[in-house]
């Protein structure tokens, strides 16, 4: 038996692509209903208050209007949201759930938490009915402050805790004390770090459709994880689950926030068209995304780095406080990310991290690409670039001399991940990686001849290289079910839903190589809970690691009944098959054979007997779930110019080296790799949510909230390295968040060292053109 | 209000409210959902459809607006029978120009005119007109890339 054909590995266009781009693709807003009603919510202006009385009689006499709720209409159905994620079970940790809640009741937290639903025949006059709500609440002084949220006096986001702390957990490898004791050299400093939007361009989406016949609800929904969903609402309405179909058709875009968050408007759309008995929409705009989607938010870290003369890292002490905004549903991921992603590629024997979390008054903070990853990196990456500077090391080897060896994998790093298991790096080659970047970017060069030119001629050039790892393709499991069908085409169901990272290529791709048939024969579903009913969901960078093993799992079970059928039927030993181009042949013979169409003819037989202990069909469904996740890693470096009066920054190069194992489609990898970086230049240098002291967000839109643009990113130059995973049998590891995790500090390196010789020491992102001018102004 | 519109070269006349957006009158009651909605204030750029050839942003006009007017859509792009694309739409497909796919019709309805009216664009031209539209998931990079694919495509004389 031979594998003829390689289809993993190939760049091969996507499946998906005609589909979206002739306009055809489904997403959630696309879909009309007859009879279909459309839904506005009522949301808090105020970040903090008491609610005393909702008054929405004027609203439900509007005509149009067809029911009008507020948390005193849900009866039963009124109840705070599941812990979506239980935190790990670390030593001594504090963990305060409080979840979001379907309309407020007693109590507004942040701004945009919804207070009533307007249920009407068009979206136009459901918005009109919003202003016939009147709303009685008394504001409170607002939470908006992390550092200030802890202090005696202030006032709390939650009455029944005694103050706002959400969480507090220390986890420590070795001994901090004692490293400290015996260091050259200890660096200190503060870091801020604060993220944005997730911004994806379509904001979410939920329709829900009851059938009185079938007794079946069907939702469509905006979500990354459809099958959490369907479970979680079958619960909530005291359905079946089977009675429950949740559909994630095209998503544009999920990075994090569309995860299963049981939002409030998730709950309340499908709970309205059952009690109605018509289908109810409900579109967010981009104003809502702004207040009611969830994002990340900032951090603040004390840290420091105990380190040898001669750069040897002895330990790092971190104690830092993460903001969960007004509810905390995700469990401690965000910071439990940040507090293992410190560690980096690096051997650091002794580790110290101590975290808070604080309620403010503030959207809800749940991951976003990175998940809180790109702090913990922000925070080693520049505690080394300044250690570099005060011991006279050069920044590229300093890291060199701390990396791990490859021989030190598997390598475990004593604390806990986000997923509960013991974070250790499955597998790794780190040097060769700093190595490929410091050469293609040219570092010698540019440090030794190139930069020191330009400054004589007065610019202002600077250099970054920075280094990190992610860990991804996390458990639980995912599974999948491949189908030949008579035609020969191969239909592939599998459960999470798809946002763009081109899956119906990837695992079409997988299953294409293991049964010798073409990629765009593979016809992929994902997202819809009909067609595959087990698994969690695309979070985690873990889609092509989790969901792409257990396609590669079905396959491979197919593809032995083929051969079992085909040895049958060829009257051939199995070793003596080949399966390519659709057809099984005798190896000598590749006019001969069968098509695979035919043999699945012949799989379901009309007539005749199926054999003992065969199934019918050439079908198999099969599960993958890791023990722990895979870890990725990578090197980012760029160049950049400042303009000292204007203080903007233009990227004059961007190098990637990155390695997240088997890559099975590089054009995939590439993109998103790119779109990566620019979300991550985005965080490092354009967008930044502004609060004022009252909890009002005061940049709710595009216009005040920048993305970048296609001129404000750079191309970005990939180099694959792939050092397998001995964690799945792809050797694949997760890339979906990798390139916008190192970009921060990668920008705050290259920035300060074009200013370099001003004593700017930057610690804190994002920047933008005007906090760096303030920077660049402070007196030192 | 009656309004009377071209959309794709069909003629339709419909009773609008003056209110309603055209991006909501093609979408919701054209049924023509390829043309997206992403910010409803004019920057994303998901929404731009073509009135008499030219780009504009179809959640900042008035149905009414397009009284008389004529409308393509990223629907009206490719011929309708078949799995053909438009040479821009092939160009995407070959560059990897989309992956979640939720702006790209909105993008090309930016370039097509831009394109008919600068064949052979450098890359700061074509960055410069890519400016109005947000992409969240490509860094641009391989919509640049798609863009010089479609032109040197269109240039290839055995084309």
């Amino acid at each position: 038996m031979t594998h003829t054909q390689r289809q993993i590995g190939e760049s091969v266009r996507r499946n998906e692509d005609a589909r979206l781009l002739t306009g055809r693709a489904l997403f959630v807003d696309d879909v009309r209903l007859d009879g279909m009603l459309h839904v506005a919510f009522l949301r808090s202006q105020h970040a903090h208050a008491r609610l005393s009385s909702v008054d929405a009689s004027a609203a439900r006499t509007r005509p149009g209007v067809v029911a009008v709720y507020t948390a005193s209409d849900l009866g039963d159905y009124w109840r705070p949201g599941p812990l979506l994620v239980p935190p790990p079970p670390i030593a001594g940790l504090v963990f305060n759930t409080c979840t979001q809640v379907p309309l407020a009741k007693d109590k507004l937290r942040h701004v945009g938490e919804p207070i009533a639903m307007v249920v009407a025949e068009s979206r136009y006059v459901a918005e009109d009915a919003l202003d016939d709500i009147v709303v009685e609440a008394e504001p409170l002084p607002a939470v908006v402050d992390l550092e200030a949220a802890l202090a005696a006096g202030t006032p709390r986001v939650h009455d029944q805790l005694p103050s706002n702390l959400a969480a507090h957990a220390v986890q420590r490898k070795g001994d901090y004390a004692r490293a400290r004791a015996q260091a050259h050299t200890v660096i200190a400093r503060r870091f801020r770090y604060d993220r944005g939007v997730s911004a994806a361009i379509e904001n979410r989406a939920v329709v829900a459709q009851w059938d009185p016949h079938a007794e079946e609800l069907t939702v469509w929904d905006t979500t990354q994880a459809p099958i959490p969903i369907r479970n979680g609402l079958a619960q909530l309405l005291g359905l079946l689950e089977s009675q429950v179909r949740v559909v994630a058709p095209f998503v544009g875009g999920g990075f994090g926030p569309k995860i299963m968050m049981y939002y409030p408007e998730e709950v309340l759309i499908p709970w309205a068209a059952m009690r109605l008995g018509r289908p109810v929409k409900w579109t967010e705009d981009r104003q809502e995304n702004f207040f009611a989607t969830t994002q990340e938010r900032g951090q603040i870290h004390d840290a420091e780095l105990a380190v040898t003369k001669d750069g040897t890292i002895l330990g790092v002490r971190d104690v830092f406080l993460h903001d969960t905004g007004a509810y905390d549903p995700y469990g401690l991921t965000v910071p439990i990310n940040s507090q293992c992603t410190l560690l980096g590629p690096y051997d650091i024997p002794n580790y110290e991290s101590e975290f808070t979390a604080v309620f403010t008054n503030k959207t809800i903070v749940t991951p976003v690409r990175g998940a809180g990853r790109q702090h913990g990196v922000f925070v080693i990456e520049r505690l080394l670039d300044f250690a570099a500077k005060e011991l006279r090391i050069d920044r590229a080897e300093i890291r060199r001399r701390n990396l791990l060896r490859p021989e030190q994998f598997p390598f475990d790093n004593q604390i806990l991940f986000q997923d509960s298991a013991p974070l250790t790096y499955d597998s790794g080659d780190y040097e060769p990686a700093l190595d490929t970047a410091l050469e293609v970017i040219d570092y010698k060069r540019f440090v030794g001849e190139e930069q020191p030119r330009l400054r004589a001629a007065g610019r202002h050039v600077g250099i970054g290289v920075v280094c990190y790892v992610e860990g991804t393709g996390i458990g639980p499991y995912e599974g999948a079910r491949v189908t030949v069908e008579p035609s020969g085409r191969v239909r592939l169901a599998t459960g999470v839903g798809t946002q763009g990272q081109g899956h119906f290529t990837v695992f079409a791709q997988i299953v294409a190589e293991a049964l010798g048939v073409e990629v765009s024969d593979v016809h992929v579903i994902t997202g819809d809970t009909r067609e595959f009913h087990w698994g969690t969901g695309t979070f985690a960078s873990r889609g092509a690691v989790v969901a792409g093993s257990a396609c590669h799992a079905a396959a491979a079970r197919v593809r032995e009944k083929i051969l079992e059928l085909a040895s049958h039927e060829l009257e051939a030993a199995q070793a003596d098959l080949v399966l390519e181009g659709g057809r099984v042949h005798v190896r000598g013979d590749p006019t001969g054979g069968i098509a695979l169409g035919a043999l699945a003819l012949k799989a379901n037989p009309l007539r005749g007997a199926v054999r003992p202990g065969t199934e019918p069909g050439l079908e198999a469904t099969a599960y993958f779930g890791p023990d722990r996740g895979s870890t990725a890693s990578g090197v980012h470096a760029m160049l950049v110019e400042v303009d000292p009066e204007t203080a903007q920054v233009e990227i004059k190069r961007y190098v990637v080296v990155h390695d997240c194992g088997r890559v099975i489609n590089p054009m995939i990898v590439e993109g998103q790799i790119q779109g990566g970086v620019a979300h991550g230049i985005g965080n490092a240098f354009y967008e930044q949510l502004v609060y004022d002291d009252e909890g009002q967000l005061l940049n709710a839109s595009f216009m005040d909230y920048l993305l970048p643009t296609a001129t404000d990113v750079p191309n970005v130059e990939t180099i694959h390295r792939e050092t397998l995973s001995p964690l799945n049998p792809l050797g694949a590891k997760g890339v979906g968040e990798a390139g916008a995790i190192p970009t921060g500090a990668l920008f705050a390196q290259a920035v300060e060292d074009a200013l370099a010789g001003s004593g700017l020491e930057i610690l804190e992102i994002p920047l933008s053109p005007t906090r760096l001018f303030e920077l660049m102004e402070r007196p030192r | 209000m009656t309004l009377g519109v071209t959309v794709n070269g069909a003629r339709y006349e419909r009773a609008v409210e003056p209110r309603l957006l055209l991006s909501d009158f093609l979408r919701h009651e054209l049924g023509l959902t390829g043309t997206h909605v992403g910010c409803e204030h004019g920057v994303c750029g998901a929404c731009t459809v073509l009135l008499d050839g030219e780009a504009v942003r179809s959640c900042l006009m008035f149905a009414i607006q397009a009284d008389e007017h004529e409308i393509t859509t990223v629907e009206g792009l490719a011929p309708s029978s078949g799995d053909t694309l438009h040479p821009l739409q092939a160009a995407f497909r070959e560059a990897h120009g989309l992956q979640c796919g939720f702006c790209t019709p909105g993008v090309l309805m930016t370039l097509v005119p831009f394109l008919r009216d600068h064949p052979d664009p450098d890359e700061r031209a074509i960055r410069e007109a890519l400016s109005g539209n947000l992409c969240r998931c490509t860094g641009y990079q391989n919509i640049v890339v798609a863009v010089r694919h479609a032109c040197d495509a269109h240039s290839t004389p055995d084309r």
